[in-house]
């Protein structure tokens, strides 16, 4: 056990309590950035002109008739920017375009008085475009040769003889969709400009500080005239990692130019149709098995769908790369990505980053070879697990490997497994028109940043002469509970109850320079800051509870409150201690300040050690299918995931379930629809609502749904022997995906491989029943084809470029000011 | 059954409601451009009286505005959150007449000596209603932002299913709807969360219903 999972007497970690802002929330009371609105004088509200292109260059714009609008105030335009204009890291994403890169780009912005004022402004607001040819589908992009950032290439064994001496070659091609983010709270800023020109950005963004880097490179300012502030998101799920930059510099350029406030709220429709979205992704591969089943070699080329500009596109796609032998060994492994540019919007990150795409490949691949290779799914998934002493294709050894094996055997057991194998083989023998399944599936997922200087944090700790504790950390809560876990840590790194703490709102003037709260490794880095911060208040406060109690500093204890003498005896209450201290001026506040031991990275190379430690989990899932319509039914789900020793038990149970609900939204019901016709609609997107975007509602909660947490799973490496809970639950749901796939071949004669879109809606499955069956081909679908040596995958070209070192950041380093 | 379902049509309407007293006079449309379907409607409502969270109110507000809008943008109880404004996902849901409706398909309009109920007339932090205590107690949310509309919706959902109001997983319309969890779940399916709560949401109401020796 290290020093920094080792867990005290009587810790306020790992107990079971309610999320610490759990009374707000059911009043109604809790604040989000556009409950501000009401509260803040004198408002003006942003509105954008959308064009209607896929693709068009700009050859007018008159922004003087929407002036004409009463209670339009103004129209922000390029003109206006005194810093960059560019709402990105990259300097590919200009803030208001010359050229019009996607069907909905914004290409200015009215401010009103009211937001009618300014949405009937920007109906005024004259515009003239030259359209220009545009690429909708990644294929059109492939064809096209059109290609953005860095192309990785990750390589491992020897790949040809891998697929020489195999018994079994199989090859195919899958493409899959993305997913929107639909957090319930769409994208929203306020911003003003306080004393002295410090410009307040209130901003729903979980990355507050590239906010800020953003905000200041745009108004030509030093990043110290610049404050964001994030209360609390109502949901980001990586939505809000990149895109938020840009809106809070609307609001931010508007409130300098006006000297009023400005509030900046998408409505769903602009969010959708404007955000970006997680990568869909296309596929080509060939896999080789030994004559048990064995994997032997994986030759496989991602091309993800970028969309207009970069974004976070290349650390999703390596993320994509490292996941894609998710918890199987394969010994002879080439891997390529490179990032399609398409006219849509710009994809981002969403929860899993690129880990769930590139998961998904190879779950699709079992999926489809099981019944060639005569093996049942659940025996040759567990056949090629990891085991202790092998790497990943990217030279990482895989750390307790058997924790997939124990959690696949207590899936097995507490799903009761094999009963239900029977009873479902005799449910299908009897019923000719529904069919039934159940599919196990894995999840290794790789915890931290895979760049590096990422994986810092920071904290800070003030002590009030009366003892009471105020924290802030670099962190934002978007649900996800991060708060409530920090307060655990403080409060039992200081040994005091939970109420003596209270938390302060993430704002970039309290602690600077913060990551984005992301790669699920928010509790990890921040509750590493917050400890080391308490841990240096709490050794001043050694030495005077020594002096006051009469004992060695060392053998003073703090608990509950009470400081005392190891062992017993006489305590000081907390308080007590605290004043004393105060009167002997002993410093009562720190910054803490954490970094991830033990990474490196080379991302040119695609190779190194960049995660701290895997996730693990797995699911078991059951479906029934009906062979008419292709609806189903989720029968029953059991998990068990492990988080280490959790932080807060509540909390991490509810983040198995959430992302498990994602995840199975994404897989089975999400449904992203672009023009990809000829029309002057092109590009537009089809579903932009909720009316034609399916979520997961209660309605398609698994009827059964047990979920367990991994026992005895201590994580040397972080923070109180926890681990990170965010995404890697997100993917059990590829569960749901085989279950279907399995449930639509047992209409089909045995040994029956078919091929499933992603998402696999019940159109999907219905396709899917029809090709079992011996009836028509799934569209859109192309089918496997055996025998060696295989399809070879596209290689890159000689023009690829490798993935930059620091791809994941700037272009350049970026300067205010500049 | 809600009263304001979701029958919106398909064109998703505008976000927002036109400050009518800022916009009304000729010179309004003067700026737009050909095509824009715009309509103004400048005239003023008569004032409407209801009940709020207990208290009379009276507003005169313009014909276009929301239930909604009017509680968030001019009462400032921004505790009823904007998810769609489409009446798609819920998130706005209150009460009136103690029957669940959408605020954002739901017009001041309509109001006319009606009773309505909002989160913030539900319980306060200080003094919560029981279903709200039985949400900390379930783990029945992560972000909170559909929350309010849970709470209101599933107060709503109770008293449907007292009146014996059939869904659609009904065995038969005309018998008393029972309370199993199938029942529960098909009931609120039109409030969303993104985050996927479902379960601590199911087992809230649930706990409620069961300590109210309601229908479980
Ligand atoms: S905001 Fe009313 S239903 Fe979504
Ligand atoms: S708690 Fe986040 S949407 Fe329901």
């Amino acid at each position: 056990m290290s020093a920094l999972s080792e867990r005290p007497a009587n810790p306020v970690v790992g107990q079971e309590i309610p999320h610490e802002a759990a009374s707000l929330h059911v009043t109604g009371e809790a604040l989000y950035t556009d409950d501000l609105a009401v509260r803040t004088h004198g408002i003006l509200h942003a509105h954008p002109v959308q064009a209607p292109h896929a693709h068009a260059r700009i050859t007018r714009l008159d922004p003087s008739p929407a002036l004409e609008v009463p209670g339009v105030v103004r129209v922000l335009t390029a003109e206006d920017v005194p810093g960059v204009n560019d709402a990105g890291v990259k300097h590919d994403e200009p803030l208001f375009p010359s050229e019009v890169m996607f069907f909905g780009h914004a290409v200015c912005w009215v401010l009103g008085e009211t937001l009618e004022a300014a949405r009937l402004g920007s109906l005024a607001v004259e515009v003239d475009y030259e359209p220009l040819p545009s690429l909708v589908t990644v294929h059109e992009a492939i064809e096209a040769g059109s290609f953005q950032g860095g192309q990785p290439h990750m390589e491992r064994g020897d790949i040809e003889a891998g697929f020489a001496g195999a018994a079994h070659v199989y090859s195919g091609e899958f493409e899959f969709a993305g997913q929107e983010h639909f957090y319930l709270e769409t994208h929203c800023s306020i911003a003003l400009v306080d004393e002295n020109g410090q410009i307040f950005v209130q901003s729903s963004t979980q990355h507050p500080t590239e906010t800020q880097d953003i905000v200041a490179h745009v108004l030509g300012l030093p990043s110290h005239a610049v404050t964001v502030q994030c209360l609390r998101m109502g949901g980001g799920f990586g939505g809000k990692e990149m895109q938020p930059h840009g809106y809070a510099a609307i609001a931010a350029l508007g409130s300098t130019l006006t000297g009023r406030p400005v509030r900046l709220r998408l409505n769903r429709t602009q969010d959708m149709t404007m955000s970006g979205k997680r990568h869909g992704f296309h596929a080509q591969w060939r896999v080789a098995f030994d004559d048990t089943g064995r994997l032997q070699a994986l030759d496989a080329t991602l091309t993800s769908d970028g969309g207009w500009s970069l974004d976070l596109s290349e650390p999703v796609l390596a993320r994509a790369l490292c996941h894609i032998d998710n918890a199987y060994w394969i010994p002879n492994v080439r891997v390529n990505g490179r990032i399609a540019k398409t006219h849509k919007t710009s994809q981002t990150a969403f929860r899993g980053f690129g880990g769930p795409q590139g998961m998904l490949v190879i779950e699709d691949i079992l999926g489809r070879c099981a019944p060639q290779l005569g093996i049942d799914p659940i025996e040759l998934r567990s056949r090629n697990f990891y085991v202790d002493g092998q790497s990943t294709p990217y030279g990482q050894p895989v750390r307790h490997p058997e924790r997939v094996a124990i959690c696949w055997e207590q899936v097995l057991t507490t799903g009761d497994v094999a009963t239900r194998k029977a009873d479902i083989a005799a449910y299908n023998a009897s019923h000719e028109h529904s069919k039934r399944a159940l599919a196990m599936t894995p999840v290794k997922f790789g915890i931290s940043f895979n760049f590096t200087s990422f994986n810092q944090a920071g904290a800070l700790v003030h002590v009030y002469k009366d003892g009471s504790v105020l924290i802030t950390h670099g962190g934002t809560e978007m649900g996800q509970g991060l708060h409530t876990k920090m307060l655990q840590v403080a409060a039992t790194t200081l040994g005091v109850p939970l109420s003596t703490v209270r938390l302060a709102p993430t704002r970039t003037d309290k602690v600077p320079n913060t990551s984005a709260t992301a790669a699920s490794s928010g509790a990890d880095l921040n509750g590493g800051a917050v400890k080391d911060a308490c841990e240096q208040i709490i050794e001043r406060l050694r030495a005077v509870a020594a002096g006051r109690l009469g004992v060695h500093p060392a053998d003073v204890r703090f608990s509950d409150g009470h400081v005392g003498k190891v062992g017993g005896g006489a305590t000081v209450p907390w308080a007590d201690l605290v004043n004393q201290a105060y009167f002997q001026r002993i410093q009562l506040w720190a910054a803490g300040f954490y970094r991830t031991e033990g990474l490196h990275w080379d991302s040119s190379a695609m190779h190194g050690s960049p995660f701290k430690y895997f996730s693990y989990g797995v699911a078991a899932s059951e479906v029934e299918v009906d062979e008419f319509t292709g609806a189903y039914r989720l029968r029953q789900v059991d998990i068990v995931h492990d988080v280490g020793d959790s932080l807060s038990p509540l909390v991490d149970i509810g983040q198995v379930e959430g992302a498990f609900v994602q995840g199975a939204g994404w897989l089975t019901l999400e449904d992203l629809r672009w023009d990809e016709s000829d029309r002057p609609s092109r590009g537009r997107l089809a579903t932009q609502a909720a009316s034609t975007y399916k979520l997961p509602s209660f309605s398609e909660m698994p009827e059964v749904f047990n979920v367990a947490l991994l026992e005895r799973a201590h994580e040397d490496g972080a923070v109180y022997g926890s681990k990170a809970v965010g995404e890697p639950p997100l993917m059990l749901a590829f569960s749901v995906r085989e279950a279907l796939r399995e449930a639509a071949a047992a209409f089909g004669p045995a040994g029956t491989s078919v091929d499933l879109a992603s998402p696999a809606t019940p159109e999907a499955v219905f396709w899917a029943v029809q090709e079992a069956r011996g009836g028509a081909e799934p569209p859109h679908m192309t089918a496997m084809v055996e025998g060696a040596p295989g399809v070879v995958p596209d290689q890159p070209g000689a023009d690829a470029a490798p993935l930059r070192p620091r791809s994941e950041q700037a272009a350049q380093p970026a300067r205010a000011g500049t | 059954m809600r009263e304001a379902g979701k029958g919106a049509g398909a064109e998703p309407r505008e976000d927002d409601v036109p400050d009518l007293a800022t916009l009304s006079g000729a010179g309004l449309v003067s700026g737009l451009r050909k095509g824009d379907a715009v309509t103004v409607q400048s005239r003023t409502t008569p004032a409407v009286s209801f009940t709020l969270n207990g208290a009379p109110i009276e507003v005169a507000v313009e014909a276009g505005v929301s239930l909604l809008d009017l509680l968030r943008e001019r009462l400032d109880l921004t505790g009823t959150k904007k998810g769609c404004n489409q009446g798609a996902c819920g998130v706005c849901t209150v009460l009136v007449d103690g029957r669940r409706v959408l605020g954002c398909l739901t017009l001041v309009a309509q109001l006319d000596a009606r009773e309505v109920t909002t989160i913030e007339g539900v319980g306060t932090p200080e003094q919560p209603h029981d279903l709200q205590r039985a949400f900390i107690g379930a783990d029945g949310f992560q972000c909170g932002y559909c929350t309010s509309g849970q709470i209101c919706s599933a107060l709503g959902m109770l008293r449907e299913l007292a009146d014996g109001v059939p869904s659609a997983v009904a065995e038969h319309v005309a018998a008393q709807p029972g309370s199993s969890e199938l029942e529960m779940r098909e009931r609120m399916s039109g409030n969303l969360c993104r985050c996927g709560a479902y379960n601590g949401i199911v087992d809230a109401i649930a706990a409620y219903a069961d300590a109210a020796g309601g229908h479980r």
